[in-house]
């Protein structure tokens, strides 16, 4: 499918530029997987005639693996999530932009206008936030969901009935949550805290899936699931009969970003991008396709109903907010690298 | 333009090739393939699990034998502990290598029968029969593995089937088990038995059966003392063949078995793409693993040269 997009963006491209006289300017991106309808690229291309180019990957550190590899210098603009933003900046991978280079950079939402992972936003432009918690399947659970006992300390109707991302950052901050511990913590008890819930809760957890945490829920082979909440509303629409839930303990919340990297082949073309994608109409078609939130302003005004209403996008009153995930030191990361090895030995 | 050609054909002597001289440059494509494409980042591998990790991913230039002493000492979780032995990847190298032999009995003895039958049948019905046991491989193998999970799912075609016909009342879960990556890999890699062992079958010389009935061997003793020593060589090669690939599988352990435990290939793919980011000990690994490849192939050459030796 990767390169069926990729394919089907280059001839679309072409296909547009073909009548102009000028060489086309290019733009290369590196995304997540189905995460920009392919409609939204056609009119980027229609209105800027810039050719586009993406390559999709599956997870942060994918990402991330996969620039260091030698993929730098290759790209114009990638889509990192919040702490991914602070570790390619404190790396080195990203150039900065003046605010003045972008026409459209005070339709930044007040609150993300001076994220922590980017302050000031001098390499990074919001593209959608959303938190990550999990679904219950209400046929076969119809107690009290808002809790992280559902993953942690299940009942017994869901034993065994549980998917966990395959994510160390959001299951290990989502335990640090249940145990109430600091993140990056590199205190001896907390860890052993950590590593004994982890272990403990293992016995009860069917898999541990990422690209199908949707699929395993609409099949019904997990009546637990932890998963982005864009995924869940997709689960709920493709007829599972799923709940998202927003625990009292806490949840994941985070944030994607399009970040100029360094090296970028085509600076102004990803420059176009971001100011692009910073306009509220192009925001919320991405919100409209992924069911997330853009941190726009003004996108509201072009939501189909289905995320006004959504149940997945509107916490119910009294739920704490959504905790980003923090980049740990090197030290605090071996830490729960271990655990991690540890949890799947 | 007679000139040239007349010393050429003086040099020629009888046994020589057509290709006498440009031999080694018509080999020269394959060993340059070989050499860019697989030499060359093995031993990068051999290079990185010897230097210092960087954080997140990729390598300081500093020799050390920190990842091969990760791999084989435990420090404890807080790595001040007296080192003793680690038995964390000693078990994920030995679930490994368990679930890889018994994929390979399991493909051996559905294969040998299969290779045998296909091989005995008439030379048109053959090729219909090989035809068939190549047309999954037109689609690719994470496809065949989803589907494969979607058929044995607690809610898939299999159950619904068991439950209908009243075999079982409630779904057998086969999904995130053990038995289900060993469906997976004895799958995936079944026509590489059966092809090895029906190429040897092939050209086995059916006569020789007929001699050893005559001589009134019975047929058990006809296929151990006859048929199964002269195809030996294909049974080994079909062995190898889905034993190796199988060590090293990641899809059918994530897909079909839950991804609850690591196997050598989800182990080293985390050090390269998961959070961890150390490529030194990922290397490390790798070196591990194609080291206990390379002495799986060795036993082979030696039990091969041992067999050519009982021929003469």
């Amino acid at each position: 499918m990767k390169h069926t997009k990729k394919l089907s963006a280059v001839l679309l491209a072409a296909a547009f530029t073909a009548g102009t006289a000028n060489a086309a300017e290019k733009l290369s991106i590196y995304h997540w997987f189905e995460y920009i309808p392919q409609e939204l690229l056609n009119k980027f291309t229609d209105e800027t005639g810039i050719e586009v180019t993406m390559d999709t990957f599956d997870s942060n550190e994918a990402m991330l693996a996969s620039l260091k590899a030698g993929a730098m210098g290759s790209y114009d603009v990638a889509v990192p999530s919040d702490y991914m933003v602070k570790i390619l900046l404190d790396s080195g991978m990203l150039q900065s932009f003046e605010s003045s280079e972008l026409s459209n950079f005070d339709n930044i939402d007040g609150p993300w206008k001076d994220p922590s992972f980017d302050p000031g936003r001098k390499h990074s432009v919001p593209y959608q936030w959303g938190t990550t918690s999990f679904a219950v399947n209400r046929d076969v659970y119809s107690g009290d969901i808002n809790t992280t006992d559902m993953l942690f300390n299940p009942p017994a109707e869901v034993q065994g009935k549980i998917n966990v991302l395959d994510s160390q950052g959001e299951l290990i901050l989502m335990a640090q949550l249940h145990l109430g511990l600091e993140q990056c913590s590199t205190n001896r008890d907390d860890v052993k805290k950590l590593d004994a819930l982890l272990q403990e809760s293992k016995q009860h957890w069917a898999s541990f899936n990422s690209d199908g945490a949707k699929d395993v829920l609409v099949s019904g082979d997990a009546a637990v699931g932890q998963i982005f909440n864009g995924f869940s509303t997709k689960a709920r629409e493709e007829g599972a009969n799923v709940e998202y839930a927003f625990p009292k303990e806490g949840y994941v919340a985070w944030m994607d970003n399009v970040v100029l990297l360094k090296d970028a082949p085509n600076r102004a073309s990803a420059i176009a991008f971001m100011d692009f994608m910073l306009e509220p109409e192009n925001a919320a078609a991405v919100s409209n396709y992924a069911q997330y939130k853009a941190g726009v302003t003004g996108a509201e005004a072009f939501f189909e109903d289905t995320i006004k209403n959504s149940p997945e996008l509107n916490a119910p009153d009294g739920s704490p907010d959504g905790t980003f995930i923090q980049a740990c030191n090197q030290e605090a990361q071996a830490l729960y690298d271990a655990v991690w090895t540890r949890l799947k030995k | 333009m007679s000139a040239p050609i007349a010393p050429l054909n003086a040099k020629k002597n009888p046994n020589a090739g057509v290709f006498d001289g440009i031999g080694l440059w018509l080999l020269s494509p394959s060993w340059i393939v070989i050499g860019v494409f697989l030499l060359l980042p093995v031993f990068m591998m051999l290079i990185f699990s010897f230097l210092t990790k960087e954080f997140r991913g990729g390598v300081i230039w500093e020799p050390t034998l920190a990842a091969y002493d990760q791999f084989l000492f435990d420090r404890g979780l807080f790595g001040d502990e007296p080192p003793t032995i680690e038995w964390t990847y000693i078990t994920i190298f030995a679930r490994s290598i368990w679930q890889a032999a018994l994929a390979t009995l399991f493909c051996l003895i559905i294969g040998f029968p299969t290779a045998y039958y296909i091989a005995t049948r008439s030379a048109r019905s053959r090729s219909v029969w090989l035809f068939l046991i190549t047309i999954p491989y037109w689609v690719n193998l994470l496809i065949r593995t989803v589907s494969m999970k979607f058929l044995i799912r607690d809610t898939g075609p299999l159950n619904q089937f068991l439950m209908s016909t009243g075999v079982i009342d409630s779904p057998i879960h086969i999904v995130n088990t053990n038995f289900a990556v060993q469906l997976g890999l004895f799958y995936s890699y079944l026509p590489f038995m059966v092809l090895p062992i029906y190429a040897a079958v092939e050209r086995y010389n059916f006569a020789l059966s007929e001699a050893a009935w005559d001589l009134y061997a019975d047929r058990w003793t006809t296929l151990r003392k006859i048929l199964i020593p002269v195809v030996k060589p294909g049974i080994i090669a079909g062995c190898i063949l889905v034993f190796v690939p199988s060590l090293g599988a990641f899809l059918a352990p994530d897909l079909l078995g839950g991804a609850k435990t690591f196997m050598i290939g989800s182990l080293i793919e985390e050090q390269f793409k998961g959070n961890a980011g150390n490529w030194p000990f990922g290397a490390a690994a790798s070196m591990i693993l194609l080291s206990m490849v390379l002495i799986v192939l060795m036993f082979y050459a030696r039990q091969q040269t041992r067999a050519q030796a009982g021929a003469r």
